[in-house]
């Protein structure tokens, strides 16, 4: 069953073309992972699904749990299902850990999670996560190191139990316990009902989670997709051959 | 007199009720030797309090109104009467307290904070406190708690030796003024080594049209004593121009501690003047925790004077201005001992064309080596239409100092907004968290109750204008 069913999507930012005609589905029990080099368009299908307000949608449509995706605001997109683990996770002053975890729960749940139970589960996933409780009471990634600020991240994503997370290059700035922390957390959340989408250009995550899926994205597109062997030929040949395949094709076209 | 209830403006909720007038005495518009002789008889004041109010009333007449800061230009002082007596004597229990004030006070929720441990309730209706309260233990230890009025009569001696000495009828126009029509307020004596544990609170509440409030707040710690002092305000809004022109007079002794906790929310047409001072001595400390909602203009700066070896100050400041406001305020730091210190944190907000200006004096004495002080400005402008100034004026008089100075303007960022509303957040209530999370450092110093009533005021100022 489809969780999610992209269909051409372009997208620009400022005037320039960014996404040139994404189509990708993803169903459920699925893990995907899209790789691609730097620029290639990787974080930006991931804030355009998010709803990132400076990327314009150009052209294209994408269907969620059955919704149109592009029709809805960005809270809207949170509470039918979709997540998002950002690259850069910004720092808000003044709002703790354990108020923002609450808050959005209640949002994207419609239902304020009782005190004693919730904090209870959150304590648990952060122990999963290598997580001091102590960050509870800190204030949302201030002072934060990157590898804290990415935990936090997956910390959101197990609390708010979405049907697709999408994590925009969750690795970056992790060291490398860190990253099979991470991982190993993201295999366990991943279930039958749900959905995972990892962005990266690092292949070594592969080691800790098993997707169902590759793809290559460059220049806006996809130009392949396959299984697990697709990421070996990556670390073969690099991202060159693809591109170069992208060129061979355009010319044909 | 006056019985119909204004609703020309647009409800504020809770803090905007307005009850019908119903006072027993109306002073005159317009200022004259003969109101204050009025005014010293009602309150059947001792001798030297009305020549203290006359002498006060010939500086008033004799200064101008200042040119700097705020645009005073509107303001009649003339046509505000400045002294309207509330219906009721003073009531020490609140089942005698009328009906009418009652359900006011009941609305802005000052039995419910008095039972929620309160040590004491002052309450100011207009310019009488007609309620008044204080735990039994308090009275025992020796500490007074009184509105102003009484403590003239009954405690003449502290209240003389002490009163506009701080703050005196010479400093500008509207101490003068303020000497000159005084009224109300609170009066708090703690005696050496007294440890008042939980918060004492007044509020002050101005209903009635064209009057302005003159309260007069005095507070003595003595040496090794500490209190914590909470004075609340809010207001209704009339269509006539207000002017509050209260003063504050701290005096915190050697090694003793006083925390002033102030949350102002008055009407949108109110002029709010007031003149807040506390003077500490050898390794005394002060701290100011103020919060500046309402009033068309303010011009608010708590001064801390640390004359004594070894005392500190420190001074936590929130400004909301909105649409119509301008809001001057910030703090004045004088370092006149040796070894004092000081660390000022303000946070303003402006919104939908409001104007927030912070204005902050930080002086060092040449004689006073080896301070320490730290100045921290933010402000936080929530659309284009908003300004927020920051003029923070320092003179250091010797090189023996460890000064630091940070100031930052900023907008929401529209990145931020987008992660809180990723996680299903609304654009609004994102917006609300991240200003509430901005003043978080002020509310977190607030006792509980006055935390939640801050966050409600940015709420209901937030209202209607996001989303």
């Amino acid at each position: 069953m489809q969780i999610i069913k992209i269909d051409n999507l372009k997208s620009e930012v400022d005037g320039s073309a960014i996404l040139k005609g994404i189509d990708l589905t993803i169903n459920k029990g699925e893990i995907h992972v899209i790789m691609g080099p730097n620029g290639a368009g990787k974080s930006t299908l991931a804030n355009v699904l998010m709803g990132h307000p400076s990327h314009e949608v150009t052209e294209g449509k994408v269907t969620f749990m059955g919704k149109d995706l592009l029709d809805m605001k960005v809270d809207e997109r949170a509470k039918a299902g979709l997540f998002l683990s950002f690259q850069y996770p910004q720092e808000v002053p003044g709002v703790t850990v354990e108020n923002f975890l609450r808050t959005a729960k209640k949002e994207v749940s419609g239902i304020m999670p009782m005190m004693t139970q919730f904090n209870k589960d959150v304590k648990k996933q952060m122990s999963d996560l290598d997580m001091e409780e102590k960050y509870l009471s800190r204030y949302l990634n201030q002072g934060f190191s990157g590898g804290e600020k990415k935990k936090n991240e997956i910390l959101q994503m197990a609390v708010l139990n979405p049907k697709l997370a999408i994590l925009d290059e969750t690795d970056s700035g992790l060291d490398v316990d860190a990253i099979r922390v991470v991982y190993e957390t993201v295999q366990k959340l991943a279930n039958e009902n749900n959905a995972i989408l990892v962005i990266t250009h690092y292949n070594k995550i592969l080691n800790y989670i098993k997707p169902d899926v590759v793809h290559v994205l460059v220049d806006g597109k996809i130009v392949k997709s396959g299984d697990l062997s697709l990421a070996e030929e990556i670390e073969q040949k690099g991202y060159e051959s693809f591109k170069n395949a992208l060129d061979d094709a355009s010319l044909s076209a | 007199m006056a019985q119909k209830t204004q609703i020309e403006e647009v409800d504020r909720g809770i803090y905007d009720v307005i009850n019908p007038e119903n006072h027993r005495f109306v002073a005159d518009k317009g200022l004259t030797e003969d109101i204050i002789r009025e005014i010293s008889r009602e309150k059947n004041e001792p001798e030297w309090m009305l020549e203290f109010r006359l002498k006060s009333l010939e500086i008033y007449k004799s200064k101008p109104i200042p040119t700097w800061g705020a645009d005073l230009s509107d303001l009649d002082v003339e046509n505000i009467v400045h002294y309207v007596k509330p219906n009721t004597d003073m009531k020490h229990s609140w089942d005698e307290v009328p009906e009418e004030i009652k359900q006011t006070f009941e609305r802005l929720g000052i039995p419910e904070a008095e039972r929620k441990s309160l040590a004491g309730v002052g309450a100011q209706y207009d310019s009488e406190v007609v309620y008044h309260s204080m735990q039994e233990d308090l009275i025992k230890q020796g500490v007074i708690y009184t509105d102003m009025d009484s403590a003239v009569k009954q405690h003449e001696d502290i209240v003389r030796k002490y009163f506009m000495t701080l703050i005196t009828n010479r400093d500008h126009k509207f101490s003068a003024l303020h000497g000159a029509v005084w009224s109300g307020g609170s009066f708090v004596y703690v005696p050496e080594g007294v440890q008042v544990e939980l918060p004492l609170q007044s509020y002050f509440r101005l209903n009635a049209k064209g009057a302005g409030q003159f309260e007069h707040t005095l507070i003595v710690v003595e040496k090794g004593a500490s209190l914590h002092f909470i004075e609340g305000c809010s207001a209704p809004k009339y269509s006539v121009q207000n002017l509050h022109a209260g003063a504050v007079e701290l005096f915190v002794k050697e090694e003793a501690k006083l925390r002033y906790s102030t949350i102002e929310n008055w009407s949108r047409n109110m002029y709010n003047l007031n003149t807040k001072r506390s003077v500490v001595d050898k390794n005394g400390r002060i701290e100011w925790v103020s919060g500046s909602f309402g009033s068309r203009v303010s011009m608010l700066y708590p001064m801390s004077i640390l004359r004594g070896e070894g005392a500190s100050s420190e001074f936590t400041g929130i400004t909301f201005a909105a649409k119509g406001q301008y809001l001057d305020t910030g703090t004045k730091v004088v370092h006149s001992a040796p070894n004092t210190s000081s660390i000022v944190n303000s946070k303003s907000i402006s919104k939908d064309g409001g104007h927030a200006f912070y204005r902050g004096l930080l002086r060092v004495t040449p004689n006073a080596v080896g301070v320490k002080s730290t100045v921290n400005c933010e402000s936080l402008m929530l659309d284009n239409r908003s300004k927020s100034d920051t003029l923070p004026i320092i003179e250091i008089g010797n090189d023996q100092v460890d000064i630091g100075h940070e100031a930052k303007i900023g907008r929401i960022s529209d990145e931020t907004i987008f992660y809180l509303m990723s996680r299903g957040i609304s654009e609004a209530e994102a917006k609300a968290m991240i200003v509430r999370g901005f003043v978080e450092p002020i509310t977190k110093e607030l006792p509980l109750e006055y935390a939640v009533e801050l966050n409600n005021l940015i709420t209901l100022e937030l209202e209607g204008t996001i989303g």
